[in-house]
């Protein structure tokens, strides 16, 4: 990957929010008529599944809907008139100064060993990353106040992301690379439906029909994302227009949803079919995965379709059967399609980069972690970025980390470790390693645990503290030529990370999120605590305080309660005492 | 008086190389009541490890030492054990120097003065205590830096007795520089050095007053130059947060055996401010009372001082409570008015075997909670305060005999009893 410094400055958050209910009133885009005077803005709105079966029986579903516009949020006067890209999120672009934005909400782990590599790397969580424009001054107000703004937008509890789980990575991320951390937490349908109603059509009509939360939600994995980036309309890169790309990932499990039966459909993944396709489309397809299968099973598409296709993505040149929405055949008679699919698809290539990572160490007072970073690449090494953002709550010691692959030391070559601020920032780890081919490099880095304040731990402290996943982001060498053609129509699927050579393509893996267990006072013990040990500095002040100011006198015996009457009376009286 | 001590130096090196070869050294390293995250060797490591990455190790909360120290350690870390064994060597020779001149002839009473026999002892047994001390061997294996703190503390010790305006006063701004606490020490310093130029101590003379401004521009100006000594070294004024800052507003809450960390862990945020300066209040705050009252005797004040130091400062480790333990020979002539000392070192030995006890059921075994270490923590300081105020009461009664007779009559003639009123 590149390594330039960039020039502005990318923030990066993590969250660990909790459902947040609420709804947000995004409005509905209407199409308005502008008058003959004012230019249209040019806008194109595409929509796309793709479905690939995998290996294991469960089935992938990738949506994607794209929007791009031709239009300068930076210009003086406001823009005011949308049409297919969703108003709330123009003003945050214009409002915030937004250069890049990108947010995703995942529940559940890619298993990277299993189901291959996904079209676009989601962390579990919810991750969020902005690049902010050259001309803005204060980004931490700035970052503060967008995160408020999304989570009313998205109805998630993203106003969690504070200056204590957002790191500014160095490295790692580019316009279109950002790694975050990211922590724990439950998405829900809450959160789908606002992110539904960003859609030009809702969910009313084309591919967004089928996004019903109660079959969405049962399954392995699911991740929404929503990205939205400028990009260049040529190769010299004279103008450029807004993307919008909202991202839908599900991997519905054999057992779970498929009731151990290999044949999956439309309707018994999303408990509906496909009537029409989204009338402001320019382009609505499904595509399906029907690369070769070696092993001769029987693979069955029904309904039939004459279209093909063949792509490049993710190293591997894979041929998909695609149907075309806004073609009126593809829905048949019956004016529904229900795509029937059967069987399994062939092995799929062995992903070349794998990581994975675990906390060694027994007790409460220290732990390491080990980050497992695999290169299943016959004979070609190639340099991997990982960064960790570790809270900081875990203190680190940079002193221990050891990096070694296949038993020998090795030492990387870009080290950048920003340590943490107790309660302001978390560790920033990023660090270039050279993996050797076939190999495995183990990264380890000891920390201790902190004891926090009472008022610190979760309501549930016992249950641990959740540390974001890893991101390790890597330029894996292809064994198929990439397409570098970024002007061609292509599929959405192979267009998010456009490549720039063709021996190699981007990739990201995210690691496992930990679990780490703090040692943890006694809660219910606040009162008390303050008492004894004021107590003990009472008793050192009293000790100390009666040497200090009284003397030594011989104690002489004190008189009976009669003769101290009497001498009180004869005090009295002025008669000197007995 | 040099073979006994040769052999004792001999047996405490022997006994310190032996640990750091094993691997017992490891273990007592990161134990937390050796070493506290100010004076812990790992973060020594982390702070020069942060500076060979290019990242200053305050802008991380992880190093706590002062800039000198990473100066020092720079050049040093691969000798670090010598180091700290050459300190400790050190510091006894200084002790036991000290322990010579610390000797005041006493009054009348023939039975309190310690004859000369009795005092030729006093250096070594004073090297025994602090060399042979198991709390001493286990901060030197550690490589805490306490060990350094305690030989700058020792050096100004020996600086004042000997009269040394000038040494004692950079010494001082050393020890103040290096953790804030010796400040307090400025007083018997004071004090010992007039009554050793009898300057008399009395506010309405010239003197007194021209003396206190001469020892006070030799230690402002010597701890003006350390700091700014600091700031050229990395460049930056960030030391002074992190370090005392940090000492301040015991933000790291790591549990050792003070009384600070569990209490600021269980703290209202409410009231945290106020209590974390009712605290350090507290450490200071016995210095003019104890001045006042031990202005003739300012050995045993320099003692108290340090005690009352190493008891309520916000990081406390087993090496500060050898410093003033060192001292306990020193007075050993006033054991016969001591009323507690059983009691008192049964209680300080129990806890000690019990703080590590306590701390694998909570931390490794997960069957006891927070509160039991704590509770060993309460004992352990109720210990060292009761030793403190035992030696305090013993002393002024011997003055007190000293004074007045030793064996006092009531005034029917019978025996009489000395109560505090």
């Amino acid at each position: 990957p590149n390594i330039q410094q960039g020039r502005q400055r990318c923030i990066y958050g993590e969250v660990s929010p909790t459902e947040a209910g609420g709804g947000s009133d995004s409005p509905a885009p209407k199409p308005a008529a502008s008058p003959p005077s004012v230019p249209r803005p040019k806008d194109d709105f595409q929509e796309e599944l793709v479905i690939r079966p995998l290996h294991s029986g469960d089935i992938y579903t990738s949506f994607q809907f794209r929007t791009l516009w031709e239009t300068d949020f930076t210009r003086e006067n406001k823009v005011s008139h949308y049409r297919l890209f969703p108003k709330s999120l123009g003003q945050v672009i214009s409002k915030f100064s937004v250069r890049e934005l990108h947010i995703s909400f995942t529940q559940g782990y890619w298993r990277t060993m299993q189901w291959g590599q996904p079209y676009l790397p989601s962390p579990p969580g919810a991750e969020l990353w902005v690049w902010f424009q050259d001309s803005l001054t204060d980004v931490d107000g700035t970052w503060k106040e967008l995160t408020n703004v999304l989570s009313g937008i998205f109805c998630a509890s993203l106003n969690f992301i504070d200056s204590t789980n957002t790191v500014q990575p160095s490295a790692s991320f580019k316009p279109l690379g950002i790694g975050n951390v990211t922590d724990h937490q439950i998405v829900c349908t809450e959160n789908l439906t606002p992110w539904k109603k960003l859609l030009p059509c809702g969910s009313k009509a084309g591919l967004a029909v089928l996004l019903k939360s109660e079959k969405l939600f049962h399954s392995s994995f699911h991740s929404q994302a929503v990205h939205i980036r400028p990009v260049c309309k040529d190769d010299q890169c004279k103008t450029t227009s807004w993307e919008l790309r909202q991202t839908l990932n599900v991997v519905f499990d054999l057992h779970n949803s498929g009731q151990g039966k290999n044949e999956w459909s439309l309707f018994k993944m999303f408990s509906r079919t496909l009537t029409e396709a989204c009338p402001v489309a320019s382009s609505s397809k499904i595509y399906i995965d029907i690369t070769d299968n070696s092993q001769g099973e029987q693979f069955e598409l029904s309904p039939a379709t004459p279209l093909l296709s063949q792509a490049v993505v993710l190293g591997d040149r894979r041929t998909f059967s695609v149907y075309d929405l806004t073609q009126q055949i593809t829905f048949g008679t019956m004016r529904s399609l229900n795509l029937l699919i059967r069987g399994k698809s062939s092995d799929m290539l062995r992903p070349l980069l794998h990581a994975e990572r675990y906390v060694a160490g027994y007790g409460l007072q220290t732990g390491e972690i080990h980050t497992l970073m695999y290169n299943n690449h016959p004979y070609r090494s190639f340099p991997v970025l990982l960064l960790d953002s570790v809270p900081w709550y875990l203190r680190l010691y940079i002193h221990t980390l050891t990096v070694t692959s296949k038993g020998k030391d090795n030492k990387p070559s870009y080290i950048h470790y920003q340590p943490s601020k107790d309660r302001v920032r978390p560790h920033l780890l990023e660090m270039l390693v050279q993996l050797p081919p076939n190999s495995v490099t183990e990264v380890t880095l000891q920390f201790e645990r902190a004891l926090l304040k009472w008022t610190e731990y979760t309501p549930d402290p016992n249950h641990g503290f959740y540390v974001g996943s890893s991101v390790i982001s890597s330029l894996v060498p292809s064994i198929v030529a990439m397409d570098t053609n970024n002007s061609r129509e292509r599929p959405l699927f192979s267009s998010f990370f456009p490549s720039k050579e063709e021996s190699s393509y981007f990739v990201r893996v995210y690691t496992e999120p930990l679990l780490v267990n703090l040692p943890t006072p006694d809660f219910s013990m606040p009162y008390n605590v303050i008492c004894l040990t004021c107590t003990v500095v009472a008793v050192g002040y009293g000790s100390l305080y009666n040497l200090l100011t009284r003397s030594f006198q011989i104690e002489e015996p004190s008189p009976g309660l009669a003769k101290r009457i009497a001498n009180i009376i004869r005090k009295m009286r002025g008669v000197p005492p007995l | 008086m040099a073979a006994p001590l040769t052999l004792l130096l001999l047996v405490a090196v022997t006994v310190r190389a032996a640990l750091f070869r094993s691997s017992l050294s490891e273990l007592i390293s990161e134990r937390v009541e050796v070493v506290s995250p100010l004076t812990a060797w790992k973060r020594v490591i982390e702070g020069l490890a942060l500076l060979d990455l290019g990242v200053s190790p305050y802008s991380g909360d992880v190093f706590h030492e002062t800039p000198l120290t990473i100066y020092l350690f720079h050049f040093l870390v691969d000798y670090a054990e010598v180091t700290f064994m050459v300190s400790v060597k050190k510091n006894v020779f200084r002790k036991q120097k000290f322990a010579l001149e610390a000797d005041r002839y006493p009054l009348d009473c023939l039975e309190l003065i310690r004859s000369p026999k009795e005092m030729y002892y006093i250096p070594l047994k004073v090297a025994m205590f602090y060399l042979l001390n198991p709390f001493t061997i286990l901060s030197c294996v550690a490589k805490s830096t306490c060990g350094l703190n305690n030989a700058i503390i020792a050096l100004f010790i020996l600086s004042t007795i000997k009269g040394n305006v000038l040494l004692s006063a950079i010494f001082l701004s050393l020890a103040t520089y290096q953790s804030i606490y010796p400040l307090t020490l400025c007083a018997p310093a004071l004090l010992y050095l007039m009554q050793r130029q009898y300057i008399p101590v009395n506010f309405r003379r010239a003197s007194f007053w021209w003396f206190i401004v001469q020892y006070a521009f030799m230690y402002l100006g010597s701890l003006f130059v350390i700091i700014c000594l600091s700031f050229f070294l990395l460049g930056s004024w960030d030391y002074l947060p992190s370090v005392y800052g940090f000492i301040l507003s015991v933000p790291d809450l790591t549990p050792n055996i003070g009384l600070f960390w569990y209490f600021f862990a269980e703290m209202f945020e409410h009231f945290r401010l106020f209590f974390l300066c009712v605290f350090q209040i507290n450490v200071f705050f016995y210095t003019i009372p104890l001045s006042i009252k031990l202005k003739e005797h300012p050995v045993f004040l320099i003692f108290m001082q340090l005690a009352v130091i190493s008891i309520f400062k916000s990081y406390p480790t087993v090496g500060d409570i050898s410093l003033y333990m060192a001292f306990l020979p020193v007075w050993s002539h006033l054991h016969r008015f001591l009323r507690n000392i059983f009691l008192v070192s049964c209680v300080l030995l129990a806890c000690s075997a019990l703080f590590p006890v306590l701390w694998h059921l909570w931390i490794y075994a997960g069957s006891a909670n927070s509160n039991f270490y704590y509770a060993i923590t309460l004992l352990f300081n109720v210990a060292q305060i009761l030793l403190v105020s035992d030696y305090f009461y013993a002393f002024l009664r011997r003055e007190h005999h000293l004074t007045y007779g030793l064996y006092l009559k009531r005034k029917d003639g019978s025996e009489a009893t000395l109560v505090l009123k």
